[in-house]
Order: structure tokens, then sequence, then C-alpha cells
């Protein structure tokens, strides 16, 4: 007998489907999800034909914009954002690069003031010959995203 | 209409249009020329030093008091309320910009001063936030590479020792590519300019080249601006290898041309050979004493709606 783990429709919502393995959690901290007040499912390490392994989110009642599914395009940037309303997929985002990513990361210069300050953390994002930068708000360094080990 | 500095935070001279910094350099000129002071009558500045200037802070404090105002402020944090209760530099800063007309602050922290600048309602200027802007030494520099050679544009500007460290060579380096100068790098290499600032000037298309050694190009220069070579980045024996190569002589300028001269943020330790001083091309005294006519140029168009 097949066993299968099944979570429920969604009625009004947003798929995040194609999450490379072990960066779903990075994701919904990245959304902010759990502060939502809306229910999320996360599935770990679930099947994948595509890539072997992958994580999905399901998060009722928020539904991402185009710029919302940008901010995943550093973490995940095969991932699939699909928009549900009534039950029914109402768009579809392809990922581009996010023009800024605020109250996230964790800026890696340990001398910035953003470590030691009440501020939220803010990042510009350039893309240069392939490559994403980000650009703090405060000490103006620029790191590429694999430089970023802390989330806020 | 109001000159475009008018209330505007001076954080990064990358904010700043190259329009902005010939505003400030022929407002300092004009200013070195006529000394006016009214322009900052009736208005208080602080000048709040989280760490040492000594340079900085007293021409700002001068610039202040020349412009026919007064200054309120401290010169170390050591006795403030963020060093004693712990106070927050955001909370510092609220306070402190509500008894004032212009915040003049230098922090060890990078980034102190655009976090002031978004805590504050009055003009917010940088004096230094840790290894990251200063950006009142490049309006200065910029000050004076315009009174030694008539013009900003085409300059021919070599740069020589920490080029890796150096904030204030970063900086010089964006603002003078506003104005398609040529630049020439010399430093040892592990002192090199970082590989960001040499991808901006290939975007912006400007021409550079690097040498080891400062008499194969000094026949070309209009400028010549050293800076110090700091002990702490290498071992015993490499500093003084590398150190004998990056010292300015009196000999070393033989071929230079007549309008050259060499700066320096200052202070000097021994790159630049007493013997320079007496020569007609040394102008980093005069370039330090500008400093005062640049901060009074700012503070008077950022206090001052129209001159």
């Amino acid at each position: 007998m097949e066993h299968k783990l099944t979570v429920e429709a969604l009625k009004d919502g947003t798929v995040i489907d194609h999450i490379p393995a072990g960066q779903g959690r990075r994701i919904a901290k990245l959304l902010r999800l759990s502060e939502s007040g809306q229910r999320v499912y996360m599935g770990f390490n679930l099947p994948s034909q595509r890539s072997g392994k992958k994580d999905l989110i399901k998060v009722e009642n928020i539904l991402l914009s185009a710029e919302d599914a940008n901010q995943l395009a550093l973490y995940a940037p095969d991932a699939t954002v699909n928009v549900i309303e009534n039950f029914e997929v109402v768009a579809k985002h392809k990922l581009g690069v996010p023009e800024s990513i605020a109250g996230v990361l964790v800026c890696p210069n340990s001398n910035c003031i953003s470590h030691v300050e009440p501020v939220t953390s803010h990042f510009s994002v350039r893309s240069r010959h392939g490559e994403i930068r980000l650009k703090c708000k405060y000490c103006e360094k620029a790191y590429a995203k694999e430089v970023f080990t802390g989330l806020s | 209409m109001a000159n475009p500095l008018y209330q505007k935070h001076i954080i990064s001279i990358s904010d700043l249009s190259r329009e902005e910094l010939e505003l400030v350099v022929h407002t300092a000129a004009e200013l070195k020329r006529h000394p006016r002071n009214d322009l900052l009558k009736d208005r208080v500045v602080a000048s709040c030093f989280f760490e040492a200037s000594t340079r900085t802070r007293l021409s700002f404090e001068t610039a202040v008091q020349r412009l026919g105002g007064s200054v309120i402020g401290f010169a170390d944090a050591g006795n403030t309320s963020l060093a004693k209760k712990g106070e927050t530099l955001a909370d510092s800063v609220r306070i402190i910009t509500s008894y004032v007309d212009a915040y003049v602050m230098r922090h060890p922290r990078d980034g102190a001063a655009r976090l002031a600048a978004e805590c504050s309602t009055k003009p917010v200027i940088n004096a230094g936030d840790g290894a990251n802007q200063h950006p009142t030494q490049t309006l200065l520099d910029l000050f004076t590479l315009h009174e030694t050679q008539g013009r900003l544009d085409g300059l021919k500007v070599a740069f020589v020792g920490d080029l890796k460290y150096g904030r204030t060579v970063h900086s010089l380096v964006q603002a003078l590519s506003l104005f398609g100068c040529r630049f020439y790098f010399i430093a040892p290499p592990a002192l090199a300019l970082p590989d960001y600032l040499y991808e901006e000037l290939d975007e912006r298309h400007i021409e550079y080249s690097d040498h080891e050694d400062i008499e194969e190009v000094v026949p070309e220069l209009d400028i010549l601006y050293m800076t110090r070579v700091q002990k702490e980045r290498f071992e015993e024996t490499e500093f003084h290898q590398v150190k004998s190569r990056f010292v300015l002589t009196a000999d070393t300028l033989a071929h230079a041309r007549p309008n050259l001269r060499v700066l320096h943020p200052l202070p000097r330790v021994d790159e630049i050979e007493i013997g320079v001083d007496q020569t007609p091309y040394a102008y980093y005294f005069q370039q330090a004493e500008n400093g005062v006519y640049a901060r009074q140029a700012l503070l008077a168009l950022v206090l001052n709606e129209t001159l």
C-alpha cells in the first residue's frame, strides 16, 4: 500500500516549489512567513524528478508579488512561484534579481554599524557579468551572495 | 533657486554629482579669496567625534567659527552617555540634532554616518565613518587640485603607497573619474587598489596604469598623491624593502613638470623626505590648510539656501 502525505489544497495563497533541498528554511525566513500569522506548510527533502530532492512551501492567504518572488532568486533561482486564488493558479512568477533585500541578511562586515544599532539591514542588489553582488546601505561594502552566512 | 546641497546630508562622496563637487570647489575658492564671517551667524553646529581625529575636528570647528557660527560637541566618546550609560547612537543623534542646525560626526564604525542621517532631521556631515568614507577629505583634495592646476578635467594623477586600505585614495579616485582624469597606481602588490575600483574605472572607460616605481612616471604627472604605508601590514624585513621603494625624495622629482604638486592626506611618517618640503612641488601643508576652506564651503552651502 502506498503511503502518501497530503497537504490540503490551497484556496488562496502561494506555492513555492522546486526550492533546492536545504534552502526552504532560509526562504521562509527571507519572506518572513512565520511572522505573517498565516498558515504555512513546509516540506523538506521531498522527492524531485528534476533534482532528486527539493523543498516546498505553501502559504495561505499571502499572494506573493513579482518583487517578493524575486527575493528568492538569490537562493532558489529555479524555484517556481504559483499564486492561487479560489483554487486556481492566477499567476506564475518568473524569478528575476530583486532590487534590494531588507531586514533579512546580516552584513558580513563585522565593523558595520548595523551589528550594534537597532536598524534593519538593507542591501541593494547588482548583477554584473552574471555574478550577484549585495551592497550594504550602511557600510557601502559589496559582497557576493555566498559570503552571507547569517540571517537576522 | 536653492543651491543643490541646501539641507542635504553629506555622507558619501558617491552621493555627490560632478556639478555638486564643482560647486563646493568653487565656493571654497571664493571663501579663501573673500572670507565671510556671516554665513553661519546664529547657527549652532554639533561636532561629535566618537574617535579622535585632531586635524579633521579642529578644521571643522575652525570652519564653523570663521563663518560666524558656534560649536558644541566632544572630542572623544569616553565621557558621553553612549559610553557611560549604553545609549544607542541612534538615540544620541536624535537628541543632539534636535539642539543644533547641523551635525558633524566622526565614528569608528563603518556606516555610522548613514545611520545618523536616518535619525536626524538636520543635515549630517560625515567626518569619517570607520574605514568607509571621509567625503570632506576628498572635497579638500579636489579643491587643492583645482587650486594648483586651474582645472579638474583630464589631470594626470599618480597615487603612491597603500592603495588597498586608504579610503582617501578610493574616494578621490571615484570623484576624479567623473572628470576624466588619467591615473597611475604605484603600490606594492599586497597594497594594490581593490578590484572593485578597477572595475568601476573600466566601466567608466578611464585610462590607468600600474607601476612599481615613482620615478618612471614623474615626468608625465600633474599630481603626485602620496600615502603612508603602514608598518603593521608587513613582516619587518619585507616592510623595509617595500618602504624604501615608496619613499619620495627631492631627487625623484628631478624631471617633474613645473606644475607638478605633491599631496598627502597627512600625517606623514617617512614616506616623504623632509628635503621635498623645500621644493616648489610640495603642497601638502597648504592642502591641510585647505581643509578649513573646503569645510567652510560645505557648511555654508548646506546651511544657506543661497550664498
